[in-house]
C-alpha cells in the first residue's frame, strides 16, 4: 500500500508498504531517516520515540498505515539545519551521549517533557524517561543533560 | 494482509461483520508487538483511530462513558477525578509513550489476567459496551472475562465504550512489579467503596486465569460496614477487619508460580494490597465526611 504523510514538516510518500509495518520501519527504511533506532520492537526501549501529531510515541508500535495523513516529527526534525536543538546540544555538553544508540528517542522524550513542564522536577524527569532505556550510561548524565538544558530553556 | 481504515463506527461494524478476522488495532502496544515478532498473521487490520467517537468520553446522569479508544494519557489527565481508581490503574501502564497510544478497550479486547485496568473495571462495576451490525449490547466487567486472554466478544463485534460511576468515593488501585515502569503485573488489586449501596467492589489481577472479584472479602467488608453503621459515622477500622479482608482476598485467588512470582507470594502480597488499599480508601473517606460536615 502507499502511505502519505508529514514528515519533519515535508509531504513523504513511500510506496509497496506492507500492510502490517510499522511507522518505524517506513522511516529509517524507505524514507532514509534512520535517527530513530530500532531495537526491541515491543515498545519497551524507547529508542524509536517520535513525535506523532506533536504526541510521542514508540514507531516500533504504530503501524504504518495509521500513520496515513498525520504529521510526523523525528530527532531529525528538531535541529534547524546545523543548528542543533537545545535539548540535542545539552546531551553533547553534559556528556550524556555514549554509545548513541538510546539518544535519539530519548533527545525526542526529554523535548517533550520540557515543551510540557521548562522547569521539571527530577522524578518528573525520572517518570518522562522511564521508558527510554539506555545500556552504557547510569542515566546521571541523563538527567543532567535534561536539567541543563531546562536551565537554557529558562535563560532564552 | 489488508489494512482498513473505516472512518465511521457503522462502517467499522459492517467491515467486521463481513471479515470477523480482521484484527481491531487501536494504540498498536499489543497488536504491533505480534506483528513485529511475527507472532500473528492476520488476514487484516482493521485501525479504529480514524473514528473519532471512539475517542472521545462523556459524563452524564452519574456515569461517565469512556470511549474505547481514548488513550491513558488522556484518561488520566481528564478523567483523574471523576474515575481516580482507573487514573491510578491507567497511570501504572508502560511508559509515557505506551500511555500516549495505549487503550482501555484495547487492554479488554486482549483481555491478560495481567491488564492493569481490569481489577478497577471490576471493583467499581464497570460495564463494557459492544457493538456489532446486529446491534449494542452492554456487559457486566464480571461477565466479560472468561479465560486467559479470552473475553466474551463475538467473532463480528467491536468494544466501543466502558460505563463507569461518575462517583466522588474514594477507589484505590495497587500493583506489584519488578520496577517503578514498564513492568507487567506481578498481582494488582482494584478497590472501590460504593457508599450510596452499602458495598465494597474489590478485585484482583494477574493472580487468577481471569482478573477476578473477590466476592467472599467484598460481603464480610460490606456486611462489617453496614453492621457496624460505619458509612454514616466512620471511624477508625479495627485491625482484625483489615486484616480478615486481607485474608479473604488472598484465599479468593488461584495463581500459578511463574518467572514473575511464586504463587504463594502473589497470594500473601495481595493480603497486603487488599489491607494497604482499604486503610487508604477508608481513610480518604473519613477525611471527606468530615469536610462535609
Amino acid at each position: 500500500m502507499r502511505v502519505n504523510m508529514t514528515v519533519n514538516g515535508e509531504q513523504r510518500q513511500a510506496d509497496d508498504v506492507w500492510e502490517g509495518e510499522s511507522l518505524l520501519y517506513v522511516l529509517r527504511e524507505r524514507l532514509g531517516l534512520p535517527g530513530s533506532k530500532n531495537a526491541c520492537e515491543q515498545g519497551e526501549c524507547g529508542s524509536c520515540t517520535v513525535y506523532l501529531d506533536a504526541v510521542p510515541v514508540c514507531a516500533c508500535l504504530v503501524a504504518a498505515g495509521q500513520a496515513q495523513g498525520r504529521e510526523v516529527r523525528t530527532v531529525e526534525g528538531l535541529a534547524d539545519g546545523d543548528r542543533l536543538d537545545p535539548v540535542q546540544q545539552s546531551f553533547v555538553d553534559a556528556g550524556a551521549v555514549q554509545c548513541g544508540f538510546c539518544t535519539p528517542g530519548l533527545v525526542v522524550a526529554a523535548h517533550d517533557l520540557l515543551d510540557r513542564v521548562p522547569e521539571p522536577s527530577d522524578e518528573e524527569i525520572r517518570e518522562a524517561l522511564a521508558g527510554n532505556l539506555c545500556r552504557c550510561t547510569g542515566y546521571e548524565k541523563i538527567l543532567d543533560a535534561v536539567k541543563l538544558a531546562a536551565t537554557r530553556g529558562a535563560d532564552a | 494482509m489488508e489494512f482498513l481504515r473505516p472512518a465511521t463506527l457503522p462502517e467499522a461494524l459492517s467491515v467486521k461483520a463481513e471479515r470477523p478476522g480482521a484484527v481491531p488495532i487501536a494504540g498498536g502496544t499489543d497488536v504491533m508487538v505480534e506483528l513485529n515478532f511475527d507472532h500473528r498473521r492476520p488476514e487484516a487490520l482493521l485501525d479504529l483511530t480514524g473514528i473519532a467517537e471512539l475517542a472521545e468520553w462523556s459524563a452524564e446522569d452519574g456515569t461517565v462513558r469512556l470511549g474505547a479508544g481514548v488513550p491513558y494519557t488522556r484518561l488520566i489527565e481528564q478523567l483523574g477525578k471523576r474515575l481516580p481508581g482507573l487514573a491510578m490503574a491507567a497511570r501504572t501502564v508502560g511508559s509515557p509513550q505506551i500511555r500516549n497510544r495505549g487503550t482501555v478497550g484495547g487492554n479488554l479486547g486482549a483481555a491478560s489476567p495481567a491488564g492493569d485496568t481490569h481489577p478497577v473495571l471490576l471493583a467499581t462495576g464497570a460495564t463494557i459496551e459492544v457493538a456489532s451490525v446486529r446491534g449494542t449490547r452492554t456487559i457486566a466487567a464480571e461477565d466479560f472475562y472468561l479465560g486467559v486472554k479470552r473475553n466474551a466478544l463475538e467473532p463480528d463485534e467491536l468494544i466501543t465504550a466502558v460505563n463507569l460511576p461518575d462517583t466522588k468515593a474514594p477507589q484505590q488501585f495497587s500493583k506489584i512489579g519488578t520496577r517503578n515502569a514498564m513492568v507487567i503485573a506481578v498481582c494488582s488489586f482494584g478497590l472501590a467503596l460504593h457508599p450510596e449501596q452499602g458495598r465494597v467492589g474489590a478485585a484482583i489481577g494477574s493472580a487468577a486465569p481471569t482478573p477476578r472479584r473477590s466476592r467472599a472479602a467484598e460481603d464480610f467488608l460490606s456486611g462489617e460496614l453496614t453492621d457496624a453503621g460505619l458509612w454514616e459515622s466512620p471511624e477508625p477500622l479495627r485491625d482484625s477487619v483489615c486484616r480478615r479482608f486481607g485474608e479473604l482476598v488472598a484465599e479468593g485467588t488461584e495463581p500459578i508460580d511463574d518467572v514473575r512470582g511464586s504463587a504463594a507470594y502473589r497470594k500473601h502480597a495481595l493480603s497486603v494490597l487488599a489491607r494497604r488499599t482499604l486503610g487508604w480508601a477508608w481513610q480518604e473517606y473519613r477525611a471527606g465526611e468530615r469536610s462535609c460536615a
